[in-house]
């Protein structure tokens, strides 16, 4: 099988080629660094990707090049498709999906070089070297176990699996099982020729922890466990770069391991949680939620009232979800809020770290939507601030400010931070429809004596309300 | 690859990845880790390799397999992280004028 050009010009192409694709790797993720040229940095790492991409179709003593872009065209036309029509509501779970591609791949890359090591004839001469086993060992142990663990993390989030499957003594079986894995792993290294059983069993195991690690984790916590898995992903991708000694892989996988594992600790420090508790908490486990003792009623406003009420409010503090994201609402708040501000009503805005699903996501929105960056507050910040606040205006946020994470020891959320809406001393949600938050738990905020429901698309809701305040002149 | 290069590769690389996060303000972590996930798609590369390389029929599927994998990973990030990434574009063209607090 030989190579489209000469083995010594391909290679000295691939190896510029896989310097500039790294160039480009570091470049890219530095400027998403900042809103400003974020965009500017992914079109950057994807032309490193491409120009990486083509180069390595020169790699010497290749063949199978038929099967190479059928299997390009299938599983990049499939991620294309589904990538470009998955609502942003639901891009966490894609994220989790396609890190768990990544892993997926990695641990494939590690089966061939396993396989072709124990179907080797015994007393032929060894393929790899102990270190080498070692290196391919270890990164398709990461790589299966971010695989499956990332699959289970879609399957939670797309809500494909509901429960959380937790029983007594699951961390020491957990335990077991990196023991064994680890265990074999070693065998495969220190026999040199190991069985076809023995790998197989390796994969299994490692497969099975992914899952078992990651089915008691709930929703809640998930964005910490997919940055997790991402930054698994990453390690496994360096280590099997050592095995085929590619250093655009090593490069890329060693970046995104080192960079994924400081965001991993950043996002649950965000959260107010550490990365063990995570782990091994089973936090945000959805499976027994009590949702039979809420009091009271819903009791449903009309935006021209919500106007009304605020137009007159000494203080206003805005709490944004997701939700108005989704609606592409934070133009017309900033208006509605400008407005208020004109009137002489304080306006702030409250984030909670994990608003909307994607921690940080809603401060770009807000900052470039015109909100002034000192109206902003985050979560230490203002808790202090509602009992002075005439009016808490939640939009499209669910799960952040339901107070049941402070009082109900039973609820998934419990001892989630939140943001203390029910302290303000009347409370105006805009919300879509009556279901619950994204954790399925019911919101006993909606349900206070002095929390007002506007029912509607968060955009055509602040319109309103923007009407009713000019109204009120 | 000499294992002493390797290791040093290895120790500039973590830096690299640890410094270029750490600048990054709290508000874009989530995008990142989108880019993040992007940029381990590179893996698609040893994939091809693999199955390049694979020459019994179980080498052959298990590198297909990676590839459609590695594909998935690389196509399917670069996707999701550009499309939340213009979200943020077309919110900066519609700002307002009157921006400064």
């Amino acid at each position: 099988m030989a190579g489209l050009l000469p083995d010594n010009v391909a290679t000295l192409l691939i190896d510029a080629s896989y310097l500039l694709v790294a160039f480009l790797f570091i470049m890219g993720l530095k400027a998403m660094s900042s809103p400003v040229t974020a965009r500017r940095g992914i079109i950057v790492a994807g032309l490193g990707m491409l120009i990486g991409t083509v180069m390595s179709f020169l790699y010497p003593g290749m063949g199978n090049f038929a099967l190479m872009l059928l299997a390009i065209a299938f599983g990049g036309g499939l991620a294309w498709w589904s990538g470009k029509r998955v609502a942003m509501t639901d891009m966490p779970q894609m994220i989790a999906l396609y890190n768990g591609m990544g892993g997926g791949a990695a641990a494939a890359i590690a089966a061939v070089e396993l396989f072709r090591i124990a179907s080797a004839q015994p007393g032929a001469a060894t393929v790899h070297g102990p270190v080498v086993i070692a290196l391919a060992a270890a990164g398709a142990f990461i790589g299966a176990v971010s695989f499956s663990g990332s699959l289970i993390a879609f399957g939670k989030l797309q809500g494909l699996i509901k429960r959380s499957f937790r029983f007594k003594g699951q961390q020491v079986v957990n335990l077991l099982i990196v023991a064994a894995t680890l265990a074999i792993g070693a065998s495969l290294v220190v026999a040199g020729h190991p069985t076809m059983q023995t790998v197989v069993l390796f994969f299994a195991l490692a497969l099975v922890l992914g899952i078992t690690m990651t089915l008691p984790i709930g929703g809640a916590d998930m964005p910490v466990v997919i940055s997790m898995y991402n930054a698994f992903t990453g390690l496994a991708v360096a280590f099997e770069g050592f095995v085929l000694e590619n250093t655009a892989m090593i490069i890329a996988g060693i970046v995104v391991g080192s960079a994924g594992t400081l965001l991993t600790q950043l996002m649950a420090k965000a959260m107010n949680r550490s990365l063990g508790n995570v782990l091994f908490s089973g936090f945000g486990d959805t499976g027994a939620v009590a949702t039979g003792d809420v009091k009271g009623a819903l009791k449903p406003i009309e935006p021209s009232d919500a106007g009304v009420m605020m137009a007159f409010a000494q203080k206003v503090i805005v709490i944004p979800g997701y939700g108005m994201a989704v609606a592409q609402a934070q133009h017309k708040v900033w208006e509605l809020c400008q407005l208020l501000i004109d009137k002489g009503v304080m306006v702030r805005f409250a984030i909670h770290p994990v608003a909307g699903r994607m921690p940080g996501h809603m401060n770009v929105l807000l900052a470039e939507a015109g909100v002034p960056y000192d109206l902003i507050a985050d979560l230490d910040e203002i808790n202090a601030e509602f009992e002075t606040a005439d009016v808490a205006l939640v939009i499209g946020a669910n799960d952040v400010v339901n107070p049941v994470a402070r009082t109900d020891k039973s609820s998934p959320i419990y001892g989630m931070p939140i943001l203390n809406a029910d302290k303000a001393k009347n409370v105006l949600v805009i919300k879509r429809g009556q279901g619950a938050g994204f954790s399925g738990i019911e919101n006993h905020l909606f349900y206070l004596d002095n929390t007002r429901m506007v029912y509607g698309d968060a955009r055509k809701a602040v319109a309103e309300l923007i009407h009713a305040i000019k109204a009120a002149g | 690859m000499e294992g002493v290069i390797a290791l040093y590769i290895v120790m500039l690389a973590a830096f690299t990845g640890y410094e270029v996060i750490a600048r990054v303000p709290v508000i874009l972590h989530t995008p990142l880790m989108s880019g993040s996930n992007f940029v381990h798609g590179i893996v698609l590369v040893g994939a091809m390799v693999a199955l390049g390389r694979a020459d019994t029929m179980l080498e052959q599927i298990i590198g297909f397999i990676g590839v459609v994998l590695g594909a998935g990973n690389a196509v399917g990030g670069y996707v999701v992280t550009e499309r939340m990434l213009e979200m943020f574009r077309s919110s900066g063209q519609k700002k307002k004028p009157k921006e400064a607090a």
